[in-house]
């Protein structure tokens, strides 16, 4: 896959965290309202900062979860000993802000319609969510490349997006692979 | 000003030893993550070489064996990647690009490294000479596993690690600087982690 690089300077901007919704005992996607966004492509994905009272800073990367045409969302997998996803999938309410930066990366993508070739997606647990992103972008823009998507996870309750992906769509197979089940 | 983040109150259980090698927006990892761009080559050792290119010739080229007869270092580095792990006190077996660039004639002011697969990344020659690069082909005392980029790697630990490219496979000299992979995809084309250069125009 291949696509447009970034362009110009990224610039830090304040997002404020919309609705939020959990996909797996351990994964939420939250909405972000963010009036300045210049949109992405599909398979994008941002930088997040997060700012403590006394001025420390933590800042992560996450892919975008949501398609070009929607509002953006990222999908965050909370890792035990993690010290940003913890924040972004316990603590974090609606209305809170925080800053974020994007999109970023020109190589992951999947910008295009029909012209392009069979799409192979192979994903590992959070490793899908750039390719809800893609799926639902073939799907706005009415694409009938055929695609397929494998997805590894641990077991079926770790499947994130399953309620989705189980959806029956044109030209879409979706496989799962459990490795702990 | 950034906004605080209500009930954020970070984890920072580095030390502040560590701190102060820890590079802004960076975090320790004690794992060692692997993030490629394609398909972990694995190119016979017999048929291995690496080759110094310039104006599309080959100056100077070296198999593996010859490779492992020149002199080689222990290195100890802490290395940053752009996607914000960092690891500390990292130990390579390598050979300093130094030695390398000493076989060969040259007045170039650039390198573009090569590498099976395809990938490329560039460097100024100043970032390459003056024990700051090497050629590194173990770690920790182990030969360099595939999908750390073994049989051998670039090891420049002061910039961004896509700037030690996996699987590397020559340097090309060059007069003027030519952008490599990640860089033509709006990566920042020097890469410096302490001036936190990750994206163009940072």
């Amino acid at each position: 896959m291949a696509g447009t690089a970034v362009r110009g300077r990224l610039t830090w901007q304040v997002a404020t965290a919309g609705a939020v919704m959990d996909e797996t005992a351990s994964v939420r996607t939250i909405d972000l309202e963010v009036p300045g966004w210049t949109g992405h492509h599909a398979g994008q994905h941002l930088d997040v900062r997060l700012t403590a009272d006394d001025g420390y800073v933590a800042e992560r990367s996450y892919s975008i979860a949501s398609a070009p045409d929607e509002p953006v969302a990222i999908t965050v997998e909370r890792l035990e000993d993690g010290e940003v996803s913890p924040y972004l999938t316990e603590e974090l309410r609606a209305g809170d802000e925080i800053e974020i930066r994007g999109p970023i990366g020109g190589y992951f993508v999947w910008p295009w319609g029909d012209a392009a070739s069979p799409l192979l997606l192979v994903a590992g647990g959070s490793g899908v969510v750039p390719f809800r992103s893609i799926l639902r972008h073939r799907n706005d823009i009415g694409s009938t490349t055929p695609t397929r998507l494998l997805y590894s996870a641990r077991s079926l309750a770790d499947i994130i997006y399953r309620a989705e992906l189980d959806m029956p769509r044109d030209g879409v197979q979706v496989i799962y692979t459990l490795t702990r089940q | 000003m950034s906004p605080i983040s209500r009930g954020f109150h970070g984890r920072r259980h580095e030390t502040a030893a560590d701190t102060k090698r820890v590079p802004p927006g960076q975090y320790v990892t004690t794992d060692f993550p692997v993030l490629s761009a394609g398909p972990t080559p694995h190119t016979p050792l017999d048929s291995w070489s690496f080759s110094i290119m310039q104006s599309g010739d080959t100056s100077k080229s070296w198999s593996w064996q010859e490779i492992h007869a020149l002199p080689a270092e222990d290195v100890t580095a802490d290395i940053h990647c752009v996607t914000r792990w960092s690891k500390l006190d990292t130990r390579w077996q390598a050979v300093s690009i130094d030695t390398l660039l000493a076989q060969v004639e040259h007045n170039a002011r650039f390198v573009l490294a090569f590498c099976d697969g395809g990938y490329t990344t560039n460097l100024p020659l100043a970032d390459v000479t003056g024990g700051q690069a090497w050629l590194a082909f173990g770690f920790d005392d182990q030969p360099l596993q595939p999908e750390h980029g073994g049989p051998a790697r670039l090891l420049v630990p002061h910039l961004y690690f896509w700037k030690s490219a996996k699987w590397v496979r020559g340097l090309e000299l060059l007069a003027e600087d030519v952008s490599g992979f990640w860089e033509r995809y709006g990566y920042h084309n020097y890469g410096d982690p302490w001036r936190e250069q990750r994206y163009a125009g940072d």
